[in-house]
């Protein structure tokens, strides 16, 4: 008869975390900005169908680095958990904070269950309020920690130099063509410092407008509409996403 | 929280199992007392007194379709509210109006807004126009049981067709059977009255602003002959709503828009009683 190795628990943990981590570094990163307007979420993907970003609820956003289906799973999850309870008390008692804390939830006890592999993803869950004061960012990694990001983030392979590139030079208040251009650079630096030129069409770009009068708040930029604001400096756009509108 | 019915926190499994885009299916599996039309009635004497939704009209133009609503609610000979909002918005392209029990009618179009996001949402597109219009359907069906005790809820529906480039009105009736209406319809008490101002005003070639002064007209005779139905309330400033769908989506007429066409049309109503007349020959 066999008997069975002894593992330690802080080594079964460390392998755990190890094996959803280089999953997660697999994919590739994505970043979430706040600008003047809201909040826009930036990532390469060239897939027009299978989407990073989504919309939750009014005025929560999604974003996701990782495994495909196992976000995807998660994604519909919080759509049901928000459309349950807006259904059941109002839409203002759905929030962000909320979804967060069910999905750290989630995360946290599929990652500590020895019976279930650990989720390969990393999850945003950012709200945008009424002025940039009252906008929250959200970053849930694969052990079902939490977050509270401000200004800027990054989840994927890349994501810690991403973020320290972010960090020095986001600034309060960008306009949305300021902040799209910092997430794209951000995006196309490579491990070892090169830059790498990221295509229109290999973007997925959302945001959540808080200028918007509907009381969805989340809108995808694609075609014409992001060229523009990819090609004009910060002053110019402002005039012409205000006219877009 | 709803969610949160274990200890852990954790999502339940139904709300990470992968299943259909619709929120009833979701919810039927999940907490299927939530839906309106899984409650259990108890045996009751007679009818139930509620109040009660009228007249609901619509017209489609070259390029859209207008919706509207009086805004009276009656139970029995009292009007119950005089302000009642009775035509919504479904989503982006299509709007619901509801005559019938004020109570499920007003649940019954929150549940029907939230199934339409909630296929938006999870499939990242929206549902045809006749989809929709079969969910309602199935939702009429549903009530079916309340209905017979006098709890019955018909609206009426309407939605630019983004694939034909046209709007399209659906009446229901209700055990929920579904038919689609040419060129202009009418649910609620009024609506005889109404269908037949609106047949000798319609035109095949009504401009949008003459599709919803046609409306205002048509629900001014509802009320003129149908005691349940509300007219203009100028004293209150109570106007009806009108809705106007087209291609750029849902719009609703302003207090001072609607106002205008109402004040416009009692004016001449001043002159002549019964309102336009059409050529007898």
């Amino acid at each position: 008869m066999s008997t069975p190795f002894y593992v330690s628990p802080q080594q079964a943990m460390a392998d755990r975390a190890e094996y959803a981590r280089k999953g997660i570094a697999r994919g590739r990163s994505l970043v979430v900005i706040q600008y003047a307007d809201g909040i826009v979420f930036v990532g390469e993907n060239p897939s027009r169908a299978l989407h990073k970003f989504s919309e939750i609820y009014d005025r929560i956003g999604f974003a996701a680095a990782g495994k495909y289906n196992e976000y995807e799973n998660l994604r519909i999850g919080g759509v049901r958990y928000a459309d349950l309870r807006g259904y059941t008390y109002d839409r203002d008692d759905v929030t962000a904070r909320g979804l967060a804390n069910v999905y750290a939830q989630t995360l946290g006890t599929i990652f500590s269950s020895a019976g279930e592999k650990p989720y390969e993803v990393e999850l945003v869950v950012a709200e945008v309020g009424a002025t940039p004061d009252g906008d929250q960012i959200y970053r849930l990694p694969h052990d079902g920690s939490i977050v509270d990001e401000h200004g800027s983030v990054a989840v994927g392979g890349n994501a810690e130099q991403i973020s320290t590139y972010l960090d020095q030079r986001h600034q309060e208040g960008m306009s949305l063509a300021e902040a799209l251009k910092l997430a794209v650079q951000a995006l196309s630096r490579d491990t070892n410092g090169t830059e790498r030129e990221i295509p229109a069409e290999r973007l997925e770009v959302a945001v959540l407008d808080r200028t918007r009068p509907q009381s969805r708040k989340f809108k995808r930029i694609v075609g014409r509409q992001l060229g523009r604001l990819l090609e004009t400096d910060g002053a110019a756009t402002e005039a012409e996403s205000s006219e877009e509108e | 929280m709803e969610a949160n019915t274990r200890s852990t926190g954790r999502l339940p499994a139904a709300f990470l199992t992968p299943g259909s885009s619709s929120f009833m299916d979701f919810l039927s599996d999940h907490q299927p007392e939530l839906l309106p039309g899984k409650r259990q009635l108890p045996p009751t004497q007679g009818v139930i007194e509620a109040p009660h939704g009228t007249t609901i009209v619509a017209v489609t133009f070259p390029g859209g379709v207008v919706l509207a609503g009086d805004r009276r609610a009656t139970m029995g000979n009292v009007i119950a509210q005089r302000d009642i909002e009775k035509v919504f918005p479904a989503d982006e392209y299509s709007a619901v109006g509801i005559a019938g029990t004020a109570g499920l009618a007003v649940e019954m179009v929150k549940l029907f807004q939230l199934e339409l996001e909630h296929f938006e949402k999870v499939e990242g597109a929206q549902l045809s126009l006749e989809g929709k219009a079969n969910r309602l359907s199935t939702m009429i069906r549903s009530n079916l049981g309340m209905a017979m005790q006098g709890l019955a809820v018909v609206p009426l529906f309407a939605g630019f067709d983004v694939d034909r480039d046209r709007g399209r009105i659906f009446s229901y009736d209700v055990t929920g059977g579904r038919s689609e209406e040419h060129n202009f319809a009418a649910t609620g008490s009024g609506s005889i009255f109404a269908r037949g101002a609106m047949k000798k005003l319609f035109r095949n070639d009504l401009s949008e602003e003459e599709a919803t002064t046609l409306v205002v007209q048509a629900l001014y005779d509802a009320a003129d002959d149908d005691s349940a139905t509300g007219g203009p309330d100028v004293a209150r400033r109570i106007y009806p709503i009108v809705t106007v769908i087209t291609e750029d989506g849902f719009r609703r007429l302003t207090d001072e828009e609607s106002s205008e066409i109402a004040r416009s049309i009692l004016a001449r109503r001043l002159e002549q009683p019964d309102g336009p007349r059409a050529a007898l020959l």
